[in-house]
């Protein structure tokens, strides 16, 4: 299967680590490490992945790989790029920063953007979960619109998170960056192709995954890649591809109804039983359709 | 080589000589001139580095870290907001054990907003993990740069170090110096080798989670390791001392204190405009000196002992307070003592916040009120108008 390395000891994220049964973004985050490949140094944020892959003394990862603060793996990766070109190894090595939806597109988007209108060479990485699921699912700048979270719960007078999610892959692309694209965990070959061809340009590169969390998503673990496949076939969670401001590609659709996906999922079962609410989430899918021409 | 030069450009100049690889900083008064010299060095082509203008101070600190995690010397400056912003990054750079070296132009932090010169800065990330150092003068600025990196990359060390150059006072101030030639720097400092870095070809964690089962201890290897710098410090000061053919660095200096019965302890410029005062009372017979603190951090307790044990009359007089408790300077110094038994009577004087004028004036005023037993922490130099108001 693409993005598997066969023999499981050359992964380059372990296993062994400590994430639930079930984790989209453990998947997603070894696809991404094996395509990178060995000669690759990781700027990691605070969240999940830190936690469950790095408890000391213990390490999963078998790339060089760097922990320092929630808001700040792009920054730190701008210094790890800045002394590569330093040590004249930046033709040599890669590098990734990473980090969840909370931790990119909200308290890191300063260092985000820095890094991109900077120019650095790092391909960055958010694995999108649509909350802050590392504290307990608390809403962040990317849940979707009517989710129930921690922090945006469902109640006489509320119907969950009330704005829809923060534009974050048009935000990167409009840093006019060479390459930018959102893939999901659900297709595993499409994340290979993309972390390989951003790899390949010089300059900043942005990658956001949809991973399914099934704590925070209230879903059965065995269908994380089902739940995922379905954000896609609805149109809630697009698969585009820009380079240099262009959208080259997109993952063309038979488009399913959105109840398919919310059904499965405790934090929008609130949803099937209000149909004004449910209609607004519609509309959301529904103008993804139409801005990218998802629908064959 | 003997020159007359402004503050921050004898800085940008020596931190240049150091040879840092990755600079990274965004502007704040006073800190600016520093920054800006070190990229027209890069610029015109005399100094191969990296400079890395950020969008934030808080990047700023992340951008060295990221960089000295890859085995690359770094260097950054900051003042007063800047360096609140970046404390969380400090705290994390020290725990991570990366020899970053940082020039805190020191400058008071708002409200209200303030670009003048205090100590309220530094004092704030004083339990961090970093090594601190406040210069006198522009000659002394210059020379603890350079024992800054010596102690922060010495392997036994291997901590982040600080170097408290205060505002204006120093930063825009001309001063003949003498600056150290390119290779006596580089023969004292030779290229970085650190104890572990980022490298794909031995790929290692750095920054793991510690659990309740090894967090402790890492705070404890720190605490021990702040405890040897302390003999690093003196070390590298001798050697480089050597190197220069004059005196420098070092822990503290005691100035006159040999047989005086009233010593005062301060830290950065303020302590040159002590030392006139004492030359001044001394002249009229009055036993009285002044202990400048070099090295605040790791706390030289030995050395500031010694300089105090034989005093009747300790006034600690520092540019920061602790607002709702005792000035830091002062607390450390009453505790120290206390412990030693010493007799000394401590005081404390809270001085020159937000840039206020020190004068000799005000000095000699302090060494008169060192004999008052107040208990208190006293401002000296307000302004009693603007209090009725």
């Amino acid at each position: 299967m693409a993005g598997v390395v066969a023999d499981p000891k050359r992964h380059l994220l372990a296993s062994g680590h400590t994430a639930c049964a079930g984790c989209g973004q453990a998947i997603a985050a070894r696809i991404v490490a094996n395509a990178a490949g060995p000669k690759t140094i990781i700027s990691n944020a605070t969240g999940c992945l830190e936690v469950f892959t790095t408890k000391a003394p213990q390490s999963a990862w078998r790339v060089a790989w760097i922990h320092s603060l929630f808001e700040n793996a792009a920054a730190v990766a701008s210094g790890i790029e800045a002394a590569l070109r330093y040590l004249g190894r930046i033709d040599e090595v890669k590098v990734i920063a990473q980090g969840g939806d909370g931790g990119t597109a909200d308290i890191g988007m300063g260092a985000l953007s820095g890094m991109l209108e900077r120019g650095h060479g790092i391909l960055y990485v958010c694995y999108d979960n649509e909350a802050y699921m590392n504290t307990g699912v608390q809403r962040s700048g990317l849940t979707p619109l009517d989710s129930n979270t921690t922090t945006s719960p469902v109640g006489k007078r509320s119907h969950g998170n009330p704005r829809p999610k923060k534009p974050l892959l048009e935000i990167a692309v409009a840093h006019n960056i060479p390459y930018a694209a959102s893939a999901s965990v659900a297709y595993p070959a499409d994340i290979e192709r993309k972390v390989k061809k951003a790899l390949e340009y010089k300059g900043p590169k942005f990658l956001q995954i949809h991973v399914p969390c099934p704590l925070g998503w209230r879903h059965d673990p065995s269908l994380t890649v089902e739940i995922a496949r379905l954000a896609v076939e609805t149109g809630l969670y697009p698969l585009v591809e820009y380079e240099n401001g262009k959208v080259v590609s997109v993952r063309k659709v038979k488009v399913k109804p959105v109840e398919e996906y919310l059904k499965l999922q405790g934090r929008f079962r609130h949803l099937l039983k209000e149909p004004e609410v449910l209609e607004e989430v519609r509309k959301v899918a529904q103008a993804n359709i139409e801005k990218y021409g998802l629908a064959i | 080589m003997k020159k007359f030069v402004e503050g921050s450009h004898a800085i940008a100049e020596i931190i240049a000589k150091c040879r840092p690889g990755v600079i990274s900083a965004y502007p704040i008064t006073p800190q600016t001139h520093i920054v800006e010299g070190l990229a027209k060095l890069i610029a015109d082509g005399e100094l191969d580095a990296e400079f890395i203008n950020v969008e934030s101070e808080h990047s700023a600190a992340s951008v060295v870290l990221g960089a000295s995690a890859t085995g690359v010397r770094v260097y950054t400056a900051t003042s007063s907001q800047g360096l609140l912003l970046m404390a969380e990054v400090l705290f994390n750079i020290a725990g991570m054990r990366l020899p970053v070296v940082l020039t805190c132009a020191n400058r008071a932090v708002s409200a209200p907003i303030n670009i003048w010169n205090d100590h309220q800065d530094s004092m704030t990330v004083r339990d961090s993990g970093w090594i601190q150092f406040y210069a006198e003068n522009i000659q002394e600025a210059i020379d603890l740069h350079v024992i800054a990196y010596k102690v922060a990359e010495d392997k036994r060390i291997s901590l982040p170090a600080l170097v408290g150059i205060d505002g204006y006072v120093l930063t825009h101030a001309f001063e003949v110096v003498d600056m150290p030639e390119e290779d006596q720097v580089q023969s004292f400092l030779p290229p970085l080798d650190p104890v572990v870095k980022l490298d794909p070809d031995d790929p290692k964690s750095m920054g793991l989670l510690g659990a309740p089962d090894v967090y402790m201890e890492t705070r404890y290897a720190i605490a021990k390791t702040m405890e040897d710098a302390l003999g690093v410090i003196k070390e590298a000061s001798e050697a480089y001392s050597q190197v220069v053919g004059r005196k420098v660095g070092g822990l503290v200096e005691a100035y006159r204190v040999e047989d005086a019965e009233k010593v005062l302890v301060a830290m950065g410029s303020l302590v040159g405009t002590i030392k006139d005062v004492v030359d001044e009372l001394r002249e009229k017979g009055e036993k009285v000196g002044v202990l400048k603190i070099i090295t605040y951090r790791p706390f030289p307790k030995d050395e500031i002992y010694e300089a105090l044990k034989g005093a009747k009359y300790v006034g600690v007089v520092e540019k920061a307070v602790s607002l709702g408790a005792d000035s830091p300077l002062f607390s450390e110094v009453a505790s120290l003592l206390y412990k030693k038994g010493a007799d000394a009577k401590v005081n404390s004087f809270t001085v020159g916040l937000g840039g206020r004028d020190i004068s000799p004036a005000q000095i000699r005023q302090i060494f008169q009120e060192v004999e008052k037993d107040e208990g208190e922490s006293r401002f000296i130099g307000l302004n009693e108008k603007l209090l009725e108001a």
